[in-house]
């Protein structure tokens, strides 16, 4: 269980309150319009920006101040998700281990993780000769062998088109499903939570507001949730 | 990012940091010793302190400003030869300076080629003896370093960028301010306080050119005090004058530099969208393409020339010297890479630029005076012949370091914002971080870096004037003993075996650097 | 503390023999060039003396200066006039123990610690092909239209540039600065030292540049080129001398005495001219090697002890650059 327990966060003049908890394994999509704070908050909730206030726990464990890579999360960013200069394969190796040259068995992992996402033969390439959805399933592929109990998505498919989007979100939902790990997905679009989330947190006015069940909050919005959807 | 989140472990960049001011205040320890009286600075000195301010302020200045539209221009176009070109910069600078000197006199001396096309055309004489031929072979010299520096920026910007400016039909004036402008921000002050220290101890090339004693430099001053005087004191104390004011510029120099950064691309092909259009825009750059590459090339191949007459008549002994400078270069240029790289990812990592200051530190003293210093700490407990391979590995090292943070501070600190929280996600820090991101992306600029320090290494004459040992000898040595014989015409030999290795060597490890890397 | 480590690619022909005793010489860097004299003298007094003699080179006078009492040298070679002052100083040096009588210099040598082992004296160089009338005296000179271009060096950092202000003053004494303002218009540059501007000369940048008598030997006997002449001054020229000196605390008497009884030997004097291209101190003219008996050499020779030409230096230098630096 991942618990934000009356964080504060403040960046210049903006500041964002958050005080609520998500179960393992749940899917969670975060809503709301431009500059609210939704990737400020993922932000905090990696490990990329500090709190002011509050405390973050995971499972018990007070992660407030650790260091992104031992939270027990994966991330995907919106860009930047790939080294340019190392193949597809290192890129996902390094969700094993950070080193350029892995073992036999974690050679394997990875050629099963590409597998997996539908990247089988790709792991000799380079970033730049992949498409944009590609470049996402080997960023998924390396969420895949990280394992960790969270994956943390900052619209990363934000480039892709409808279809593909569809695609890629239906593939983070079985992973996640697979690996049985939780999902925290920044969206700008309530289809995408309606598709794969079962619950929506919506940040406005400088509040991020506790996980509420998807479809019930899409179909009776409040006024603040109602002015964004239209 | 999070208060403890670091990806580079500061400790061995800040060790070599404060080996390097070590070792400069060593020498002046050493100094300090054996400083008999201290006597304040005559009216001559002042003289020489503000001719030395004056000839720098302007050398650098127009090296920084000539360099602006030639590395544009070179950014932009492609042409056949474009790289070897981008290549051969890198050959003025690491020439020997009598060598040079006498390269550039050739073409535009009193009977050089240059006042031989006037006298056709029937114009006046030019004569270059003065302030404006100190600034001619400064800008000979830095004008190349200043292009390559440009031009390496410009290509550090990611090609999505151009894409994203051809895509929304932003001009020339528009795309200058929002990328042009920034980018010129982040480099020409490093680029300009490093020429203005370069040319700041120069000395042979600044006496001569300039016409006589009106051209004195504090170096000059400097090599008078010591060899000539046997005064320390004066020495020492002109050595701190050299060493405030290139401080004091370097500072202002750094404050001018902004933490911008481009963000990351995908290393793809660049292609310059605003290039195309215009006709007149390209007819300027290949100008400015061709006068560059003229000025830059005649007097290369006047070297060249009286170089391979002389060729014939090289003795064999600087055949084995210059096998002997090879390997001292090369030991140089891991000495330089095991302190430049911690020193640049610290430099990078932190907020503060001005940290690079301190590479200056080894260039704004004058070899002579760190040999000196040394000499004096080390003599009572060895034999300094013994320490001459290491000190001159040391002061080689020293030397180039603030050109190799020049070229890596810049490209180090954007892989770090591009990719810092990707690895900082991934667990990548330390020794993983420059294993498998920072080393690999920055490939091309130390390439660059050890190709300067190995080519600067082989043309440097180090600090034999104390810590010779005769066994030993390196090639500039050679090449200065021929001409201190009268057999100029096997020392020009000499010169084009020491040119031919010394470029070499910086176009192999160049080539080494830029090969794989897409963005060239 | 040997860097037997680097021994790859190492030239290592220093001795390892202990056996031999070994004799110490500092000595300037060109003279232990593979060219010059040092090769030459080191197989000969070798071969006399049994021992090892081992060079070590770099600037004179600074090391002493800076190595003082600790000093490892036995003998110490290529102290010019100018310098044996300061090298004095240093309270190092022994007498020398030979006999001045010997000497064949054309002035009167009395020091007892330094020997001069060659000599030579300030001269103009022109070239034959472009300077059809070179000056016979230094009035001469002066009187040349400006556009003949002369390149010379710096006193504050070459010995020959010093030497110059000398013989300008010699010849010149209180007149030196009308003369400096005179030649001003005619230098066309300065110089570092004496390499770079005799580049310039023989590169065509200058028509005259300030070298020695014994300049033209080098081309005549070495290149088989006959056009470049030294321009003699019915005035004088000023007398160039090199000298050598003997540690007094040094840990080989026998072997220091002998190697200063070998500078006076005609097989050290014979190899001066040809491997140091100046004239030998101790050696009559009918023993000079063939052609430099004819080398054309100043009748009359100016010389400034050692005391004048320290009490006169900084005067005469500092005349020099407020006259060029107008």
């Amino acid at each position: 269980m991942l618990l934000l327990n009356k964080i504060k966060i403040v960046q210049g003049a903006f500041s964002l309150k958050a005080h609520f908890e998500v179960d393992a394994s749940q899917k969670i999509a975060i809503v709301g319009p431009s500059g609210a704070g939704k990737s400020t908050l993922v932000g905090a909730i990696c490990g990329f920006i500090d709190l002011r206030a509050g405390q973050l726990m995971l499972a018990g464990r007070d992660i407030t101040n650790v260091q992104p890579d031992v939270r027990d999360m994966a991330m995907l960013f919106q860009d930047n998700n790939l080294f340019p200069h190392l193949t597809i394969a290192q890129n996902v190796g390094l969700g094993i281990r950070p080193v350029m040259r892995l073992a036999r068995d974690e050679i394997e992992q990875v050629h099963q993780a590409l597998q997996r996402v539908g990247l089988t033969n790709f792991g000799a390439r380079k970033p730049s000769e992949l498409s944009g959805g590609q470049q996402s399933r080997a960023a998924l592929a390396r969420a895949l062998v990280q394992s960790k109990s969270w994956m943390i998505l900052d619209e990363p498919f934000a480039a892709l088109g409808p279809a593909l989007r569809s695609e890629m979100l239906d593939l983070v939902a079985e992973v996640a499903n697979e690996t049985k790990a939780g999902v925290m997905m920044v969206t700008h679009s309530p289809d995408d939570a309606r598709r794969i989330a079962d619950s929506v947190v919506f940040v406005a006015d400088g509040v991020a507001q506790g996980p509420q069940a998807t479809a019930g909050l899409l179909d009776n919005p409040p006024p603040a949730l109602k002015a964004y959807l239209g | 990012m999070a208060r403890s989140a670091k990806q580079i472990n500061n400790a061995p960049g800040i060790a070599a940091a404060t080996f390097v001011v070590v070792a400069v205040l060593l020498a002046f320890v050493g100094i300090g010793l054996r400083v008999d009286a201290l006597s304040g600075l005559g009216p001559a000195e002042w003289q020489a302190i503000r001719f030395t301010i004056l000839q720098s302020l302007l050398s650098a200045f127009l090296s920084c400003a000539l360099a602006v539209p030639v590395a544009r221009a070179l950014a932009r176009r492609r042409f056949w030869g474009r790289t070897f070109l981008i290549t051969l910069l890198g050959a003025p600078f690491i020439l020997p300076v009598i060598v040079a000197m006498l390269g550039l006199l050739a073409i535009f001396g009193r009977s050089g080629v240059f006042n031989d096309i006037l006298a056709m055309l029937g114009i006046a004489k030019i004569s270059i003896y003065g302030l404006q031929g100190v600034v001619l072979a400064h800008v000979f010299f830095n004008l190349p370093l200043a292009i390559r520096l440009l031009v390496q920026g410009w290509q550090g910007v990611p090609a999505e960028r151009f894409r994203l400016s051809a895509q929304l039909g932003i001009g020339p004036g528009m795309m200058f301010r929002l990328i042009e402008l920034p980018l010129l921000l982040r480099i020409l002050p490093g680029a300009f306080a490093l020429i203005f220290v370069i040319c700041l101890t120069s000395f042979a090339v600044a006496l001569t050119l300039g016409g006589g004693p009106r051209a004195t430099t504090i170096e000059l001053a400097i090599y008078q005090a010591f060899r000539f005087d046997f005064n320390l004191g004066r020495a020492g104390l002109l050595s701190l004058v050299q060493l405030f004011v290139a401080g004091g510029a370097a500072l202002l120099a750094f404050c001018l530099v902004p933490s911008i950064s481009f963000g990351g691309g995908m290393d793809r092909m660049q292609c310059r969208w605003d290039g195309q259009q215009g006709r007149g825009a390209k007819i300027l750059d290949n100008a400015f393409i061709c006068v560059a590459a003229v000025f830059l090339i005649l007097p290369l191949l006047a070297i060249l020339t009286s170089g391979l007459r002389g060729l014939v008549e090289v003795p064999l002994i600087v055949w084995s010297s210059a096998w002997t400078s090879l390997w001292v270069a090369l030991l140089s240029v891991l000495v330089l890479l095991g302190v430049a790289l911690p020193m640049a990812g610290w430099i990078a990592s932190s907020g503060n630029g001005r940290m690079e200051i301190i590479g200056l530190l080894g260039l704004s003293i004058s070899p002579l005076m760190i040999g000196t210093g040394w000499f004096i700490l080390i003599y009572p407990y060895a034999n300094p012949a013994d320490w001459a391979l290491l000190v001159t590995i040391a002061v080689n090292a020293m030397m180039a370091l603030p050109f190799a943070l020049r070229i890596l501070v810049p490209s180090i600190r954007d892989t770090i914002q591009a990719y810092g929280r990707l690895s900082s996600a991934l667990g990548i820090s330390g020794f993983a971080m420059w294993r498998c991101v920072l080393l690999l992306r920055s490939r091309p600029q130390i390439g660059f870096a050890a190709g300067l320090t190995a080519a600067l290494s082989v043309g440097d004459l180090g600090v034999i004037a104390l810590f010779g040992d005769p066994d030993r000898s390196t090639l500039p040595l050679q090449m200065y003993r021929l001409m201190g014989s009268y057999r100029t015409d096997a020392a020009a030999g000499a010169a084009l075996i020491l040119l031919l290795l010394a470029f070499g060597l910086f176009w192999i490890m160049d080539y080494w650097g830029r090969r794989n890397a897409i963005a060239q | 503390m040997k860097y037997s480590t680097f021994a790859a690619g190492v030239l290592t022909a220093s001795s390892a023999f202990a056996e031999s005793p070994i004799l110490t010489v500092y000595a300037g860097d060109y003279f232990t060039s593979e060219w010059g004299p040092g090769p030459v003298i080191e197989k000969g007094f070798e071969e006399i003396c049994e021992c090892d003699l081992q060079f070590s080179t770099g600037d004179l006078v600074p090391r002493l200066l800076l190595e003082n009492k600790r000093t490892k040298a036995d003998i110490v070679i290529g102290l010019t006039s100018d310098v044996t002052n300061k090298a004095r100083s240093t309270e190092l040096f022994a007498p020398h123990g030979q006999d001045n009588g010997a000497l064949t210099l054309p002035i009167e040598w009395t020091d007892e610690t330094f020997l001069p082992f060659n000599y030579g004296h300030t001269a103009f160089i022109y070239n034959e092909t472009t300077m059809g009338t070179p000056p016979a005296s230094f009035d001469a000179l002066l009187a040349m239209p400006d556009d003949v271009q002369i390149v010379i060096q710096d006193p504050r950092t070459s010995l020959s540039g010093l030497a110059l202000i000398l013989w300008v003053d010699a010849v010149y004494g209180e007149k030196s600065a009308d003369v400096w303002a005179q030649l001003a218009p005619k230098i066309l540059t300065v110089t570092k030292d004496w390499s770079s501007s005799y580049g310039l000369f023989t590169d065509g940048e200058a028509d005259m540049v300030l070298s020695y008598t014994t300049s033209p030997a080098y081309h005549m006997f070495a290149e088989d080129d006959f056009t470049k002449k030294a321009a003699i001054f019915s005035e004088g020229h000023y007398f160039m001398v090199e000298t050598v000196g003997k540690i007094a605390r040094t840990d080989q008497p026998e072997l220091a005495d002998a190697f200063m009884s070998y500078v006076m030997s005609e097989d050290f004097q014979t190899v001066i001219p040809t491997a140091n291209w100046s004239l030998p101190s101790a050696l009559p003219t009918d023993q000079w090697p063939e052609g430099w008996a004819q080398l054309p050499l100043p009748e009359k020779v100016l010389f400034y002890s050692e005391e004048k030409s320290t009490a006169v230096q900084e005067s005469a230098i500092e005349t020099w650059r407020a006259a060029l630096s107008k």
